[in-house]
């Protein structure tokens, strides 16, 4: 096993350095640099050239590169701008909301396709497996931004249920009961909207999962020693099953970054996907070349982590 | 591949042999009635719309009018007015037209980067298939929504090519997948084993002989990817990174829907082009299923 996890730790290390290259490649086609934002009628066009030299602005581009990796490992990922603000601290408030709401969307993901699946897989061809397989097919084929609208549309604004922007009411005092209840209430509908969606295919695969395991001889010898059917159930199919699906919230990183960047532009969250779109807009670099790179790092390490948990949990993966 | 051309002449006169894929392909989907049904709707859509878009001016269309902003429903404007005056009902059109050609043109555009990219790495296996996987592994960790959106604000001269072509980069690598998992085994037959030996070059096997033998998977694959493509291009023309709002797309109308006013009120703007988005991915994809079900023949119904 640790020969497997050692050579996928081998395959990371590229991967993340192929990833940071290619950001680079990206911020240099941009256009503008850090002093194009300048106009300073004080800094004439020879001084600002100075300050390039100064600056490493004019050295050749494996040498800038170089600079920029070893800033971002000492937490440097240059100055915002538009904020005025290193790049660090303005990450730091976007990425705690980013991360409840991520937090907030797989554990609704998984409370309700657990359940969904085993159903599904235990009474399959009933009408309720029918009508949750119904589910699964219109959500798959469900845009997530669409869902997510006429979630906010219905709940938010016909209903009133819950608020429609912001990630908490202005002016309660941080670390008051409120100001948590506040926080909790605004994720809730976002979460929601994305778990929703994001959990279809999880049970799909606990679905398909659980009626394969039905016909196992395993399954079988247990029902013949005489275990009640609740027990066949939760000790021996669920147990089968399960561990795959909780090996694939790795893989859902990627999901939720993609989701974040629609689920935040709907709702107003101010998350990362949020800031994510209004530095693009505002052509603020800096900030666009940090947040792409931490989102491609979480999802690189998200699918290390699933491979390494799958490795343990299913030996066949292992011997390739 | 005269020999070749033979027997594809004898196998469709012969009523003893297998019927060939295509038309099984045909017979599942014209079993499934839900599946015909679609196939029926989106071929009346795309009539309609594509016919419908000739007699329309795009150019007026997007003119703005600011006699006539946010007017609801009327005899003269059937589905109401944009922030802009524009006719939304005309919007409506021309964005569904905007939408199935950028969404077919994706999907081929990947899909021939991906089919390619497969049969190579699966053809030729062993230490190429290794690298070429590990590139695949790598595009496909990418986060794809950001990286699109990024090359899309940074390409100089952005027309609907580039838009495509930026999107198919980053989207050719589930079916490349799939290609390639199938070559490996393709390759293992006796067909193919029986070129070689009698010298026919590697690129005239790979895309003569092995991709004819797949392309009832390409077909689905590729049909499955437009539905998914349909909504990606919507979703970034919503976000305001797909099309420009003088060439509207499906997305273009919901993205009107981010003012709070319009979301609440205006519903006539973006309900349409929602229930549009939902309406043709789902036919799609219902087609697209039909298909995949007729490829495998423990799960056909026909």
């Amino acid at each position: 096993m640790w020969k497997f996890i050692v050579r996928r730790l081998l395959i990371t290390f590229p991967q993340i350095i192929l990833l940071s290259v290619l950001i680079f490649l990206m911020a240099q086609a941009m256009p503008g640099d850090a002093l194009t934002g300048v106009i300073d009628p004080n800094v004439s066009l020879e001084e600002k050239e100075e300050l390039r030299e100064r600056l490493g602005l004019n050295a050749p581009w494996h040498e800038k590169y170089a600079d920029w990796v070893g800033g971002i490992v000492q937490g440097d990922f240059g100055q915002s701008f538009r904020f005025k603000m290193p790049v660090t601290e303005l990450l730091e408030q976007r990425l705690m909301n980013s991360f409840w709401l991520s937090l907030m969307t797989l554990l609704f993901t998984y409370l309700m396709a657990i359940p969904l699946g085993i159903i599904s897989g235990r009474y399959n061809d009933t009408l309720l497996d029918s009508s949750i397989t119904g589910y699964t097919y219109l959500g798959f084929a469900t845009p997530l931004f669409i869902f997510a609208l006429v979630m906010l549309w219905v709940f938010g604004y016909q209903l009133g249920w819950f608020p429609t922007s912001g990630s908490v009411t202005p002016g309660l005092e941080p670390g008051s009961m409120e100001y948590v209840i506040s926080k909790f209430n605004h994720l809730l509908l976002p979460a929601l909207s994305m778990a929703l969606i994001q959990t279809v295919s999880t049970v799909q695969y606990l679905r398909s999962e659980i009626v394969d395991t039905k016909q196992k001889e395993f399954v079988i010898t247990a029902r013949a020693k005489g275990a009640s059917e609740s027990r066949v159930y939760n000790k021996h199919i669920f147990r089968n099953s399960l561990l795959p699906i909780a090996a694939f919230f790795g893989y859902e990183i990627s999901f939720l970054i993609s989701g974040t960047i629609f689920v935040e532009k709907i709702f107003g969250y101010p998350g990362m996907g949020l800031l994510f779109l209004e530095s693009i807009l505002l052509r603020d670099y800096s900030v666009v070349n940090a947040v792409v790179l931490i989102f491609g790092v979480a999802a690189i390490l998200g699918a290390l982590l699933s491979d390494i948990i799958l490795s343990i949990v299913d030996p066949r993966i292992r011997i390739k | 591949m005269e020999a070749n051309n033979v027997n594809i002449v004898e196998q469709t006169q012969d009523p003893s042999k297998s019927p060939s894929g295509l038309r099984i392909l045909w017979r599942e989907l014209v079993r499934d009635k839900l599946a015909l049904f679609s196939l029926i709707l989106l071929t009346l859509i795309v009539v309609f719309v594509y016919g419908v878009s000739i007699i329309l001016d795009q150019d007026e269309i997007v003119t703005v009018d600011l006699f006539a902003i946010h007017e609801a429903p009327s005899e003269d404007f059937i589905l109401g007015t944009d922030y802009g005056g524009r006719d939304v009902f005309g919007q409506l059109i021309i964005g569904t037209r905007n939408s199935l050609t950028i969404g077919i043109a994706v999907t081929l555009i990947s899909g021939i980067i991906g089919i390619a990219f497969g049969l190579v790495a699966g053809y030729f296996g062993g230490h190429t298939d290794n690298t070429m996987m590990r590139v695949l592994d790598f595009f496909q960790i990418l986060p794809f929504t950001m990286l699109v959106i990024v090359f899309v604000s940074i390409v100089p001269d952005y027309t609907i090519l580039a838009f495509s072509l930026i999107m198919a980069v980053f989207s050719w690598m589930g079916i490349a997948r799939l290609i390639r998992s199938k070559a490996l085994q393709e390759k293992e037959l006796d067909y193919v084993q029986a070129s070689k030996t009698l010298g026919t070059s590697n690129t005239k096997i790979i895309f003569r002989e092995v991709m004819p033998n797949i392309s009832s998977l390409i077909i689905v694959t590729m049909t499955l990817n437009l539905a998914a493509n349909i909504g990606i291009e919507s979703g970034l023309s919503f976000l305001g990174f797909g099309f420009p709002e003088s060439t509207p797309s499906l997305g273009t109308l919901l993205s009107y829907a981010t003012n709070p006013q319009t979301l609440e009120f205006r519903w006539w703007i973006w309900v349409p082009a929602a229930v549009l988005i939902l309406v043709l991915m789902l036919a799609v994809r219902n087609v697209g299923e039909a298909l995949r079900r007729a490829t495998d023949s423990r799960q056909r119904r026909g």
